[in-house]
């Protein structure tokens, strides 16, 4: 190790780090002390900056005032739901890409990649349509075949087919069309290619299925790259947006971070910023709990997804 | 396409365990991006009664319309200074982290959360940060500064603070990549620098700095994602679009024509024009990570 001595830079660098330290965690620092502080300190300008005493106060009400309890759950269902289908449905892709030989592969996993970068925001409108009724492909199908009229003339009277069925207010659209990616798909194809060929032959001589293979072999070799993936998965379905925006009308199917929205003042009321805040930090505490519970193995999920 | 050497002959299986993930990609990817384009080139009444093909009509119109270019304008400007910000910040912490050497997990665990919070929550918290009656450092700005301070009406302030409720949320996430790049610079080389007599500043422009370039590479493609479509978050929590349109960035444009202004065929080219952005920039990176595995050998 190199041995060099810069007290100044020293110096520097741990203010710099302090300082840093300070400024990135203040955003939170201040909602935490409004929301342990009743409204009349709130409202002071400039805020007091000592905590209160009315944390719990604060919390219990942007509770029942945001329907926070319902909120939560219906995240933790979305965010629970999109983890574990992006990771079953990309695993089984994945072993179906690299342990198999069949003419579509290329194509598959050429279709599937196409979709690497695309996000949901820039194909609401058509998949909120899909969401809207999942059979409106299948209708058209219908409508362009003019199965309607051989229907029609096999029943002698006019019969118009629709098939619909709305995925609107529910915990499958909210959670279907988000696990739709190819990044999981990607990394872990990644990472069967570097599993030495070694272990599928000795399984194979042993007379282990494929799916033994899978199940006693690759998915414990992949714990790792699991774990990182289900941090990075539950942050990013926990904090969607524009999608369960759109999908939920019902505010007992929307999400936290959506209900959140109800718990800002508006102009005409009165300042309950303290409120406000008490439901921000219950809204962002399980994703930044498992962030940093899980913060080894998200670091290297994250850093993996650079290569 | 590289493949093991060593497989399964079963053809009906592989088959099964892919279809779902083609399937939900076929479902929730073709088929809506199929459609956007379609629509793309019709003009319909609010209500869908009516579908008329008018080629390239909605493109005309598009960029022909001052708002569009002006949501342009206002994207590219909030994007740029969402990644000049988050990236500087991330950058300058991670290398003071990684000269820490003690505490480097520690500085790490307290700089990553805000990756953790919602762009919409993030942008909730600088509300009341930068709120002209409540928010202390606007009114800290206004006492000391003597800035006349209120996101609420002025164009720039607004800008200002959907600038920095993005790019805070940001920093954690560059900070972890730099902070990565810079542990994996081999200590031979600054070593040997060092030994040389080149100064720590010097040791980190001439040496550090242009080993980080796949790193700054990557990094600067993912804000410029992030700030082009995850901010919609942001926008629409704290100042949707507003005040008088100094804030509507593209992909808040696309919502507010497609879902509140009914007008399809507008929204979907809008779309599509970012799909095609998003291509590009894929295109691009891949093109340069093929570079890099040249360059290294």
């Amino acid at each position: 190790m190199m041995v060099e001595r810069t007290p100044k830079l020293d110096f520097f660098t741990y203010t710099a780090l302090i300082l840093g330290i300070i400024a990135v965690g203040f955003p939170i620092l201040y909602a935490f002390i409004a929301a342990t502080l009743p409204i009349e300190d709130v409202s002071q300008v400039p805020m007091v900056m000592i905590p209160g005493n009315q944390l719990f106060h604060n919390l219990g009400e942007a509770w029942s005032r945001g329907h926070l309890g319902t909120q939560l759950f219906n995240s933790f269902i979305m965010a629970s739901g999109i983890t574990i289908g992006k990771i079953v449905v990309s695993l089984f892709g994945a072993f179906s890409i690299v342990y198999f030989d069949y003419r579509f592969r290329v194509v598959a996993f050429a279709t599937v990649f196409c979709t690497l970068m695309l996000p949901v925001e820039v194909r609401i409108l058509p998949t909120y349509e899909m969401a809207a009724n999942i059979f409106g492909p299948l209708q058209s199908v219908w409508n362009a075949l003019g199965l309607d009229g051989i229907v029609s003339w096999f029943a002698g009277h006019d019969i118009e087919v629709t098939l619909e069925f709305s995925l609107l207010d529910s915990y499958a659209g909210l959670i279907l069309p988000l696990t739709a990616s190819a990044t999981c798909t990607f990394l872990f194809r990644q990472f069967f290619l570097t599993i030495p060929e070694e272990l599928c032959e000795a399984a194979k001589m042993d007379g282990a299925s494929p799916m033994t293979f899978f199940w006693k072999i690759l998915l414990p070799l992949s714990k790792t790259n699991i774990a990182a993936l289900v941090v990075i998965e539950f942050v990013y379905g926990w904090n969607q947006y524009l999608w369960p925006l759109l999908i939920t009308t019902n505010q007992n199917m929307t999400t936290a971070v959506i209900g959140l929205q109800h718990l800002l003042p508006s102009p005409e009321d009165p300042p309950d910023w303290h409120i406000a805040m008490a439901g921000a930090l219950i809204v962002m505490l399980p994703p930044v709990l498992v962030v940093l519970l899980m913060q080894r193995w998200f670091v290297k999920g994250l850093v993996e997804r650079e290569k | 396409m590289i493949k093991k050497r060593s497989y399964f002959k079963s053809r009906t299986l592989a088959y099964v365990l892919i279809l779902p993930q083609l399937l939900i990609t076929a479902a929730f990817f073709y088929w809506p991006a199929v459609q956007g384009i379609v629509a793309s080139f019709q003009l319909s009444d609010p209500f869908g009664f009516r579908t008329r093909f008018v080629w390239f009509d909605n493109y005309i119109a598009l960029f022909s319309d001052p708002l569009y270019l002006q949501s342009i304008g206002i994207t590219l400007l909030f994007s740029g200074s969402v990644a000049i910000v988050s990236i500087s910040c991330g950058l300058f912490l991670a290398s003071m982290a990684n000269r820490a050497l003690r505490l480097t997990s520690l500085t790490r665990t307290l700089l990553i959360w805000p990756y953790a919070i919602a762009p919409a929550i993030s942008g909730i918290l600088w509300l009341f940060l930068l709120h002209p009656s409540y928010g202390v450092v606007a009114i800290g700005m206004e006492k000391w500064l003597g800035i006349d301070w209120n996101p609420l009406l002025n164009s720039s302030n607004a800008m200002l603070m959907v600038v920095l409720a993005s790019a805070w949320k940001n920093i954690s996430y560059n900070f972890v990549f730099f902070l990565a790049g810079l542990q994996a610079v081999p200590h031979s080389l600054i070593e040997a620098a060092a030994m040389d007599g080149a100064s720590p500043f010097r040791r980190f422009w001439a040496i550090t700095f242009p080993l980080l370039s796949p790193t700054m590479f990557f990094v600067t493609v993912m804000t410029i994602i992030f700030s082009f479509f995850e901010s919609f978050g942001v926008i629409h929590a704290v100042t949707q679009g507003g005040p008088g349109g100094s804030t509507n960035i593209l992909v808040y444009k696309v919502y507010q024509d497609g879902f509140i202004g009914l007008n399809l065929g507008s929204s979907s080219a809008q779309s599509v024009v970012l799909m095609g952005l998003i291509i590009l920039i894929t295109v691009l990176q891949f093109k340069y990570v093929e570079r890099k595995v040249q360059y290294t050998g």
